[in-house]
């Protein structure tokens, strides 16, 4: 089974703070990470390959320094990456990101499953796993918290709705996008991480993955970003202070609007 | 020609003032003069308004406009489930209601779906002037393949200006794969929306990086316009029952009906049945409740208030309550009328995904908790005597009514 895991790095929301005086967002010392949903979307794939046999691929579009959160992917179990960086791809947004990753896979050539976090945590859209699917043109299920069942040529997953979960079968190939549920991963093995180490990451430019120029980059995307702000901060309100029957009274008061 | 950034460097004077003003980190230091990283700069243009000396130009691609002007009125995606209307399309209706007067324009209601013909008076009194209905039983439930072919059809004979979408399992999945299909620009999870009159553009503003900044998005040069939405973010469009719509109904061939995928079943999870999503009140508790056992408290205050149970990750992960209650990052992002944290310290991941609740009650024994920085109201005490006394108190007071 051929299994291609798309991942993004992203920088740690535990990290992520704000200069009180400048109201911007503070980037020094920010460590880059794996997006915490790719994680799963992994360990997901690691398991097919050891039920079936067959190569995990992992797939980044990035800077060149994106190469750490694939050579930390192969620690962790896949057995070749692929950064695919080019100046020519800046600005890109959900629908350029696809187009770009999506040409990727096609020079792949064959592939069973895509697996895909369900968002990413700094963007937090959740358009790239479908975005692809639709640049492929193949099926699609988002959202997966069980592979319930899978063969040579089909699948049968459990999707995570609002109210609880569908059951579907899809053929293969086709594209998931994976939840927490799914899952817990591992820890990188030792012998994961010597591997990382020495392991070697192919590079692939613009022209490489043979792509139509207008559809990459800023010039490949349908929306711009214009303006940046800080939004006010949310305020710390008020402490309710006195005996534990007084507060409770005082603070029902306060929210009876709220609760009616 | 593409949009460009220059510095100039006889103007700049090295103050960084840009550099910290990036929300990309795209700028940097090098012999005391700003240098931009194409690969990480998204042209946001943060910097040339924070540059004192004028010293940064942005360029916008101007030419090459494209003729958008057949491009009319502004749709709302309806999302049914066992031929109920979801809640999120009439938020979208009192929005798009706005957006479709301020354009001068329709308002349409697109909705898909099986033996649904009773959903158009529904939909009209919510105010839509137009609704596109296709009827058919190959649509009676979401399905990927023949809902996104539905959809595309529709819009490439209609050519809607603009599209809203509920950022709902079922919205995300479709107008993703929709946007693609016909090159459109796509806006995740709006928390506000507007028309610039003059040029006809949906600005588009959404929180980004955890809501830790928020960027106004637009897309100038495709159509239709797409954006979607969270629940309860937009007001319900009011009921106005004289209100009529023009009705069209839109049959398709089989082979545009054909799913891939296989719905084989729907399965809906009993415990506590409010959706999380949709909830006004959600009450949720944290590692402080100490244990399995003690979601009692929570739950009776939130049977109190008629309200969703949500959690921490702490308690998730202790196993003391199902993943599904998860609010934060990993889990739901939330933003009810009213949310109180009980037990819970407030780390980053669980802020994010409740920071915009509009009022927000914290309760934990610990003053210095960092949920109380985003409380409306807090109180610092033990969640065991005041919990109780709140379900007591809500209790006498909403059943006095």
């Amino acid at each position: 089974m051929n299994i291609i895991v798309c991942i993004k790095q992203v920088p740690n929301t535990t990290d992520v703070r704000i200069d009180p005086v400048t109201n911007t967002l503070v980037r020094e010392g920010v460590e880059s990470v794996i997006n915490p949903f790719d994680a799963y979307a992994i360990e997901e794939a690691v398991r097919l390959k050891e039920r079936f046999g067959g190569k995990v691929t992992v797939l980044t579009m990035g800077p060149p320094q994106a190469e750490n959160a694939l050579k930390e992917a192969i620690s962790l179990g896949c057995d070749e990456a692929i950064l695919v960086s080019d100046r020519k791809f800046a600005g890109s947004d959900t629908w350029a990101t696809s187009y770009t990753l999506s040409s990727a896979i096609k020079k792949i050539g064959t592939f069973d499953v895509i697996l895909c976090g369900k968002q990413a945590s700094d963007g937090d859209t959740a358009q790239v796993g479908p975005g692809i699917s639709a640049h492929l043109d193949i099926p699609q299920v988002t959202y997966v918290k069980k592979i319930e069942d899978i063969s040579a040529n089909a699948a049968k997953v459990e999707r995570m709705t609002e109210e609880g979960y569908d059951i579907v079968e899809t053929p293969l190939p086709c594209l998931f996008t994976v939840v927490k549920e799914i899952n817990t991963p591992r820890l990188p093995s030792l012998k994961g991480m010597i591997r990382a180490k020495s392991a070697k990451v192919l590079k692939w430019t613009a022209d490489d993955i043979e792509a139509n120029p207008e559809l990459l980059g800023l010039d490949g995307s349908p929306t711009r970003v214009v303006k940046i702000f800080t939004p006010a901060p949310r305020k710390g309100g008020e402490i309710l202070k006195g005996d534990t029957a007084d507060v409770a009274k005082e603070l029902v008061e306060l929210l009876k609007d709220a609760v009616r | 020609m593409a949009d460009s950034i220059t510095i100039f460097l006889d103007k700049c004077t090295g103050c960084t003032l840009c550099v910290k003003a990036c929300p990309f980190g795209a700028i940097h230091m090098a012999n005391k003069k700003a240098v931009i990283d194409m690969a990480a700069c998204t042209l946001c243009g943060a910097c040339v308004e924070t540059c004192k000396f004028r010293a940064i130009e942005l360029k916008k691609d101007t030419g090459g406009k494209k003729d958008l002007s057949k491009y009319k009125d502004v749709w709302v995606f309806c999302e049914q489930k066992k031929g109920v209307i979801q809640s999120i399309s009439f938020e979208l209706l009192g929005e798009g209601r706005k957006l479709a007067d301020k354009l001068g324009v329709k308002l349409c209601a697109v909705i898909l779906g099986s033996g649904i013909e009773s959903k158009i008076d529904e939909l009209a009194e919510r105010g839509a002037d137009k609704i596109y209905i296709s009827d058919h039983p190959a649509l009676e439930f979401y399905q990927d393949d023949p809902y996104t072919e539905v959809f595309v059809r529709l819009v490439q004979e209609y050519a809607p200006e603009v599209i809203l979408c509920g950022a709902t399992t079922i919205g995300r999945s479709l107008i993703s794969r929709v946007a693609v299909k016909v090159n459109a620009g796509l806006t995740a999870d709006c928390t506000g929306l507007d028309i610039d009159k003059k040029e006809r553009i949906l600005l588009q503003t959404r929180p980004a990086f955890g809501g830790n900044i928020m960027a106004t998005i637009v897309t100038p040069n495709h159509r239709p316009q797409m954006a979607t939405v969270r629940h309860k973010v937009m007001k319900e469009a009011a009921i106005d029952k004289s209100h009529k719509a023009e009705v069209i109904r839109k049959s398709y061939p089989e082979e545009a009906l054909k799913s891939r995928t296989r719905l084989i079943d729907i399965v809906a999870e009993i415990e506590e049945n409010v959706n999380l999503a949709e909830a006004d009140i959600i009450v949720s508790g944290g590692r402080g409740l100490g244990g399995p056992e003690h979601f009692a408290i929570i739950r009776e205050l939130a049977k109190a208030l008629n309200a969703a149970v949500g959690a921490s990750r702490a308690a998730v992960d202790s196993d003391w309550i199902p993943y599904s209650h998860q609010v934060g990052q990993t889990g739901k992002t939330v933003c009810p009328k009213l949310y109180i944290a009980c037990g819970i310290s407030g780390q980053i991941q669980h802020l994010i995904g409740m920071q915009s609740s509009k009022v927000i009650v914290a309760i934990n024994k610990d003053p210095d908790a960092p949920i109380f920085k985003v409380a409306t109201y807090g109180i610092v005490g033990d969640i065991f005597d005041i919990v109780p006394a709140l379900t007591k108190e809500f209790q006498r007071v909403l059943n006095k009514v």
